[in-house]
């Protein structure tokens, strides 16, 4: 291959692949893939952010593989190689979480697992790495785990700070004296349906500032 | 008997799969814009839940964990292949769902016409997977148990399904602000049913 055929690692078409996801086509508000694992993790940052970087790790590899993989793949059968890839990956991350962060694999419990089935990653990789080169579909597989992510870790922010008074376990609200004053931690918070609220609230904030997302009626 | 009824009531109210855990959301907001389709996918979740748990039951105890294989013979007492659950399980459920889809629509036609579009979508719906796990997590202890756990578990995910789509039926003629409409105010009344569903938290069976 010549040189002036080649594209530049970070063009601007690939830095987007990388960026869209994280608002425009952000895949929990707007495209409304992968969101049940998104909810039941965040009571606390930290295996939010745990589960964030697995999905990073497993849809970044992900991605990778069947787009090297593509042209040998038999089209009918492509649903099942696909499910092994993400599969024998997930395994993969789960012994790691066990061996090294015993506890938070405790709390993700069968969360981890359920990144398998996690539709936002088979989402990707029937849409882009299926019909794309390598480079650019490990951009599409982080930028759109990432996207994940950051919905992931602002949701796990707001119910930890409201719910527990504490940011990653320290206690925020007691060091700023709110106790004193008559502050009470909301335990509603904490309960699973004010994921859900915490996420509606999200998605009305972004289409506010992001108006071409508003759905016609 | 009594325990079975106390599981199968425990998983459709308060461990409900969509209120408590969140799990089959992408197809539960997907598919919930009209109730007969909801009907359909939610008859659909039923069925394949109420199979592969069992399923995956009998496999989880006598092939994957720990020991589990020691009625092969004394060499594999201390065999312990616990680390490919997710992938026995996955593979399981992919191809239960192809024989029950087979099946269906060689002895009941009319059945398959109405569920045919949703049966393949099920193998990659978390609700089916996250049975499993859960019952692998919960240890229950015989087949009959976990039957009751997935078939109560299926009905949960059927109510709440047939539910928010009842639900977004009525709000289309509501004036609902802009930038929440669709997928937002879903998200609130979800949480808020939710909230309803957590009302039976105090029940003790």
């Amino acid at each position: 291959m010549s040189k002036t055929e080649r594209e530049p690692m970070f063009s601007a078409k690939n830095i987007k692949l990388l960026s869209t996801p994280l608002n425009d086509e952000n895949p929990i508000t707007v495209q409304v893939l992968g969101i049940c694992s998104a909810l039941a993790v965040t009571v606390k940052l930290e295996p939010a952010v745990v589960l964030a970087v697995a999905v990073v790790a497993v849809m970044g590899s992900a991605n990778v593989i069947i787009s090297v993989l593509r042209k040998t793949i038999p089209n009918r059968i492509r649903i099942i190689v696909q499910l092994v890839v993400i599969a024998s990956l997930v395994i993969l991350v789960d012994q790691v979480l066990k061996a090294f962060f015993y506890d938070v694999s405790r709390q993700l419990s069968v969360f981890v697992g359920l990144i398998i089935t996690n539709c936002i990653i088979m989402g990707r990789l029937e849409a882009f790495a299926l019909g794309n080169r390598i480079w650019p579909s490990f951009l599409d597989g982080v930028g759109n785990a990432a996207g994940y992510g950051w919905i992931l870790i602002v949701v796990a922010f707001f119910r930890e700070l409201l719910g527990s008074g504490t940011v990653w376990d320290y206690p925020v609200m007691e060091k700023l004296g709110l106790f004193n004053i008559g502050y009470e931690n909301n335990g509603f918070m904490i309960l699973p349906p004010m994921a859900l609220i915490t996420v509606g609230v999200i998605i009305w904030v972004q289409r506010s500032r992001n108006r071409k997302l508003i759905e016609s009626k | 008997m009594e325990g079975l009824v106390n599981i199968f009531v425990r998983s459709v109210f308060i461990d409900n799969m969509v209120f408590a855990y969140f799990l089959g959301m992408c197809s539960y907001l997907a598919v919930s814009k009209t109730v007969s389709t909801a009907n359909g996918l939610g008859i659909a979740v039923i069925f394949v839940l109420g199979i592969t748990v069992p399923v995956n039951y009998l496999i989880e105890n006598y092939f994957l964990s720990a020991g589990a294989m020691a009625w092969l013979g004394p060499g594999f007492e201390a065999v312990d292949l616990s680390f490919l659950s997710f992938i026995m399980f996955i593979a399981v459920i992919a191809s239960m769902v192809q024989l029950v889809e087979m099946t269906v629509e060689k002895f009941a036609p009319a059945l398959y016409s109405s569920l045919g579009i949703f049966l393949p979508l099920i193998a990659v719906n978390c609700a089916i997977l996250g049975g499993s796990l859960f019952m692998q997590e919960r240890e229950y202890a015989n087949i009959a148990e976990a039957a009751s756990f997935g078939l109560g578990s299926g009905v949960g995910f059927y109510l709440a399904i047939v539910g928010i789509a009842a639900i977004r039926e009525k709000i289309r003629y509501s004036n609902v602000p802009g930038p929440l409409r669709g997928l937002g105010i879903t998200f609130i009344v979800t949480g808020l049913m939710g909230i309803a569903f957590m009302s039976f938290m105090g029940i003790k069976l």
